[in-house]
């Protein structure tokens, strides 16, 4: 973070004052009873503490991400059993979002567990477990689409506008003309 | 919740399935239907014009139809259609206020109302012998007070009050074996006279008070007679003699016969023709045609024969016209180009004309057939006339004046035969004016219309809108339309004219009469048979017109000539004629057609050879190309046989290379003694079929046995084919079948026991519905069957669908010989039934409704899912879902189904469904005596906006929504703003 920035943000904002930053307000005198001094000697092995409990944090947060959909899960499947096997708005509705929250969960799963990217910090459980969360969701609403009857896993699917085959013979006739 | 919402699913679903049809609202009548009222071909006509006020002529037709029609403007002040074997041999009026109709052969005699035609009594007379039946209601003639009508039917004289319909005596003449031909009142006497044989002449005569007999006398003449005879005056007679060349005048005087004879060739020099007496009644004078002449011959008091004139080029004579004390007036007409001349003479004085007029006819129109006159008082005290002429195409026109004062249709009341005709395109270039005031017409309406969905219309407003709806000029377009509502119906009549009627408002937009179906004398008696689609332009033959081939032949019989007529559906102008050497038996339309969209005919003539139409060679290139596939089967009801055949080469012994012989390929011969064929009904050629799989409830499918090629028939037991009642139910039954027409297999039979005809039947798709009389249950029952093709079943495998690896839809032969399995159910229904059809649409998507016309000349729309055999007493959740329906041992009528809604179409006859482009609506037209046109949409039109939505609604609406965005996107912006600033 460099000096000033905070003054020449980025977007035009002129006005704007970063508190966070520290490093600015060094010509300011502290105030009494606050020694800087401390704070800077036991810097390193205060940071790498920090670092551990930080990575464990991220560690934590990720798991909890990673199991966030099962709430999920139990929540759409309370919805799906609300909404009944037959066809119709609420249904339908209730089907495609529980089809399609998985799907754009998985997509963005890197996005998702970005912020708990660490060299220290194993993703790749919460990942996995997040991936099949949702593929449990996604299954779900697969299985109420096909519950609902929405899914051509049927023979009758596929011949239902199968036109009438062709004849090769004609024949006509009847009754003499009166 | 759940539970909440499922209640509510289920009540949805229910209310969804009972409203089944769509019924009509009050102001919905006439916005999409129509309906013409007729009455067919006049035969009797009265004129009652004595009172002022309601000058009518009453009528008597050949549709057994009795009317009042309105003098003025041709209107029916009232109507009554008899039934079919109720014909009206005689019409009168009888105490000047009751209309005294004789019919069935003399044996049923009515009164009615003459300002109301309320029905004041009828008489049943009984007889024993079939005979010509006579009508004649005496002047003065009274018994007991009673004013007398006599009525000859059934070999009996009968004598019956005119007030209450009371028989007050009978005579009967049936074992007298004459042949009686007048009724001859004088005074206190009745006479009766007519032929034994035909040379010997008896009178009897008759005490008019109690019919006791007082006298008999006959003569033998001396040659034996031809033709009817005629009454001259109360005492005289004429008749031919056989070899027309003689003139016998009969004269009674108290009971006693004299005769005179002369020859014609004493009267006119140039007597070669057949001579006829023209049946018209003029006092002491007859007329006599010869050729194209006729010689008016007055009888003189000695008996004597004297020409009084001779008249050429005459169409028809009106009987004598009393018009004051002794003096009586005749009419006649000429024919001259487009010209009619109209005489009315004087009987007596023969030299000048009461009336000469000239005027000028439609020639479509035709002869004219019959004339009836009546007479008028003028301001200057003179005498006018007015006169009724039927033309030869059975329409009617009131004459007065040398003008025509109106004109009916009345031939469509007799159509034979119907077909439909797509209108012209819409071609470009539409004028800006029209546009700019159909623009603001349009606001308006829409405006019009906004008030009436947002009920703040006022009373003038609503009948505005009414009108507004019923005069669409939308409706009545001469162009295609986009939903494809707007055709041409065009129908033939049994007077041999075509008429192009619209669909939109069902006004003839061209009529013409078939000079092939015009008596000439090669052709005496034409008979127009049926009317097909010759030519539909479809896409790179659209600049031509469309064609409508008529078939007709020369007589009743099937061994006269055929005559062919090609019709411009556009123009209504003949294409072209011919008279075919060849007879007419069965008319095939191939599914093929040539480089002008012209389809294929084949005629087959008794002989069972087949002629190709249209004789072009590539005709004869296409059928060579499909020569062994074209079959053709032919239903001896008589024997008991159905024959099937195929084309084997030209013809051998005639000399025409569009002619082909055919060889027989297969018979089915029903055992003669149990089984006669009584009904035979095929699918309609032109049908589409959506698709070959039906859906059961749990995803399983059955294939519908779709072939075009099969024939339903109905046999009933050789006793059971009468009437209802003539046999009981043990000697009763219906055999009925469903036979493949190419191979004579039979797919299908079914025995109902104790059931017997007459049989209606409809074939669609895979099944056939049909409707007879159950002699034990004493109902009428409707029978379904569908048939599935069991051979297609085991194509049950996903992935081969999937994958596309399925031959369902290759092309199929009926020697595969598929196996099928049937379903059938049958119910009660109440009607009797005249006709069945069913609804027929664009893509066959939509599902059915049965169109019946009932006893009561009504049409009823049924749902096909009525008539469903997979219907159960209790059907599971999921059937119930799918729309089956609990059975019933009955099908209900509800009486909002009824298309024809509180209208009745007299003397229905038939039924024709058109497809409209839009998928959901079918076109209906059904015809008898009255025509009758309307659209249905038996899954409701699911494809498009109702009539009445309004569009207004939707515009404002949608320029709400456009200003409130505005208005909320300038509000967010300033928002924004502020906040930014803060």
């Amino acid at each position: 973070m460099e000096k000033g920035k905070g003054l020449m943000g980025s977007g035009g904002r002129r006005w704007g004052v970063d508190l966070s930053d520290n490093s600015t307000s060094r010509d300011i005198p502290d105030p009494p009873g606050f020694s800087r001094a401390s704070l800077d000697q036991d810097d390193s092995s205060l940071s790498r503490q920090k670092k551990d409990a930080e990575s464990n944090w991220k560690a934590q947060k990720a798991w909890e991400v990673a199991q966030a959909p099962l709430k999920n899960l139990l929540m759409m499947g309370f919805m799906m059993w609300m909404a009944g096997s037959t066809v119709h708005l609420f249904s339908i509705g209730i089907t495609f979002s529980a089809l399609w929250q998985p799907i754009s969960a998985l997509q963005s799963v890197g996005k998702m567990f970005e912020p708990y990217k660490d060299n220290k910090v194993e993703l790749l459980g919460p990942k996995l477990l997040f991936i099949a969360l949702n593929l449990g969701g996604l299954a779900l609403g697969v299985w109420k689409l096909n519950a609902l009857g929405l899914l051509p896993t049927h023979t009758s699917d596929w011949v239902s506008s199968l036109a009438p085959a062709q004849e090769v013979e004609f024949s006509s006739g009847g009754v003499n003309l009166g | 919740m759940a539970m909440a919402i499922r209640v509510f699913l289920t009540l949805l679903l229910f209310l969804i399935s009972t409203h089944l049809t769509s019924s009509l609202y009050e102001d919905q009548v006439g916005l999409m239907d129509w309906h013409q009222q007729y009455i067919g071909k006049v035969k009797h006509a009265l004129f009652h014009t004595q009172k002022t006020g309601r000058k009518r002529v009453l009528v008597s037709t050949e549709e057994n139809v009795v009317a009042s029609l309105d003098l003025r403007h041709g209107e029916i002040f009232w109507r009554h259609v008899l039934g079919t074997n109720d014909v009206v041999d005689g019409l009168d009026i009888a105490l000047g206020k009751y209309v005294i109709t004789l019919s069935s052969d003399g044996s049923i005699l009515r009164a009615w109302n003459l300002p109301d035609g309320q029905m004041v009594w009828e008489s049943s007379l009984q007889g024993s012998k079939a005979s010509k039946s006579i009508l004649y209601i005496p002047k003065n003639l009274k018994a007991d007070k009673d004013d007398l009508i006599l009525v000859f039917g059934k070999g009996c004289l009968h004598a019956v009050s005119s007030i209450d319909g009371e028989v007050l005596w009978r005579q009967d003449f049936a074992g007298e074996s004459i042949e009686v031909g007048h009724i001859i009142q004088s005074t206190d006497e009745i006479y009766v006279a007519g032929f034994i044989g035909s040379s010997e002449f008896y009178v009897y005569g008759l005490n008019a008070k109690n019919g006791e007999l007082l006298k008999k006398d006959h003569t033998t003449l001396p040659c034996d007679t031809f033709g009817e005879l005629l009454t001259i005056s109360s005492d005289k007679f004429v008749v031919l003699d056989n070899m027309r060349s003689k003139i016998l005048t009969i004269k009674i005087k108290n009971g006693k016969i004299s005769y005179n004879q002369k020859p014609i060739s004493d009267l006119i020099k140039d007597s070669s023709g057949q001579a006829v007496i023209v049946p018209s009644r003029l006092p002491e004078l007859f007329a006599l045609q010869i050729n194209s002449h006729v010689l008016l011959i007055k009888v003189t008091n000695e008996g004597d024969l004297v020409l009084v004139d001779k008249i050429n080029n005459v169409a028809a004579c009106s009987d004598a016209l009393s018009i004051s004390e002794g003096q009586h007036a005749f009419a006649f007409a000429q024919h001259e180009d487009s010209k009619i001349f109209l005489f009315v003479k004087d009987v007596s004085d023969w030299n000048g004309d009461l009336l000469k007029e000239s005027i000028i006819i439609d020639q479509q129109r035709g002869n004219i057939d019959k004339i009836f006159i009546n007479n008028y008082l003028r301001t200057d005290r003179s005498y006018g006339f007015r006169a009724l002429m039927v033309m030869e195409d059975h329409s009617l026109l009131l004459v007065q004046q040398g003008e025509i004062v109106w004109s009916r249709e009345d031939g469509l009341a007799s159509v034979v035969d119907v077909t439909t005709s797509e209108l012209p395109v819409e071609k470009e270039g539409v004028s800006v004016a029209k546009v700019e005031q159909n623009l603001f017409e349009w606001l308006k309406g829409h405006v019009l219309k906004l008030k009436g969905t947002l009920m703040i219309a006022s009373p003038e407003d609503v009948v505005a809108i009414q009108a507004l709806r019923l005069r669409s000029s939308e409706k009545s377009k001469m162009t295609r339309d986009h939903n494809g509502f707007r055709k041409l119906l065009i129908v033939l009549t049994r007077a041999g004219k075509v008429f192009a009627l619209h669909t939109g408002d069902g006004r003839v937009v061209w009529s013409i009469l078939l000079h092939t179906l015009r008596k000439t004398e090669v052709c005496v008696h034409p008979v127009g048979l049926n009317i097909y689609q010759w030519q539909v332009p479809h896409h790179h033959a659209l600049d031509e017109n469309p064609s409508i081939l008529v078939v007709g032949r020369c007589g009743p019989s099937l061994a006269t000539p055929a005559v062919l007529s090609f019709i411009d559906a556009y123009a209504g102008k003949e294409l072209n004629s011919l008279s075919l050497a060849h007879t007419v038996a069965q008319v095939i339309p191939l599914p093929y057609t040539d480089s002008t969209e012209q389809r294929l005919h084949l005629i087959i003539d008794i002989n069972q050879h087949a002629y190709l139409y249209p004789r072009t060679p590539e005709a004869i290139d296409i059928l060579q190309r499909e020569f062994s596939n074209v079959y053709w089967y032919s239903v001896e009801a008589d024997n008991g046989v159905i024959r099937g055949h195929a084309l084997k080469s030209n013809c051998i012994h005639i000399v025409d290379e569009y002619c082909f012989d055919f060889r027989d390929l297969w018979s089915i011969v029903f055992p003669s003694e149990s089984e006669k064929i009584i009904a035979t009904v095929t699918r309609k050629s032109n049908e589409v079929v959506h698709t070959q799989a039906k859906v059961m409830t749990d995803y399983d499918v059955m294939y519908k046995y779709v072939s075009k090629n099969v024939l339903f028939v109905a046999n009933a037991a050789p006793k059971a084919r009468g009437e209802i009642g003539a046999a009981t139910p043990e000697e009763a039954w219906l055999v009925i079948y469903i036979i493949d027409t190419v191979t004579g297999r039979i797919l299908h039979r079914m025995t109902h026991h104790g059931c017997q005809g007459p049989v209606h039947a409809v074939f669609s798709e895979n099944w056939v519905v049909y409707h007879y009389f159950n002699l034990r249950a004493h109902r009428y029952e409707m029978s379904v069957v569908e048939v599935y093709d069991q051979s297609r079943a085991d194509n049950k495998d996903v992935w081969k669908f999937v994958l596309g690896k399925h031959n369902l839809t290759s092309p199929i032969s009926s020697y595969y010989r598929p196996e099928v399995t049937t379903k059938s159910q049958s119910y009660f229904f109440t009607h009797s039934v005249k006709a069945i059809e069913v609804t027929s649409t664009a893509k066959g998507i939509t599902s059915k409704q049965l169109l019946i016309g009932t006893i009561g000349d009504q049409v009823l729309a049924l749902d096909k899912r009525f008539l469903d055999p997979r219907r159960t007493l209790n059907p599971s959740q999921a059937e119930k879902e799918e729309g089956i329906i609990p059975l019933t041992d009955s099908l209900p009528i509800i009486s909002q189904t009824y298309i024809t809604h509180s209208l009745k179409v007299e003397g229905l006859r038939g039924i024709v469904t058109v497809p409209a482009k839009l998928e959901s609506t079918s076109l209906v037209f059904a015809y008898g005596v009255d025509l009758f046109f309307t659209q249905i949409a038996p899954s409701r039109t699911y494809d498009s906006l109702t009539e009445d939505f309004s569009y207004a609604l939707l515009l404002l609406t949608i320029v709400a929504l456009v200003a409130a965005i505005f208005v909320t996107w300038v509000l967010s912006e300033r928002k924004d703003l502020q906040e930014k600033w803060r």
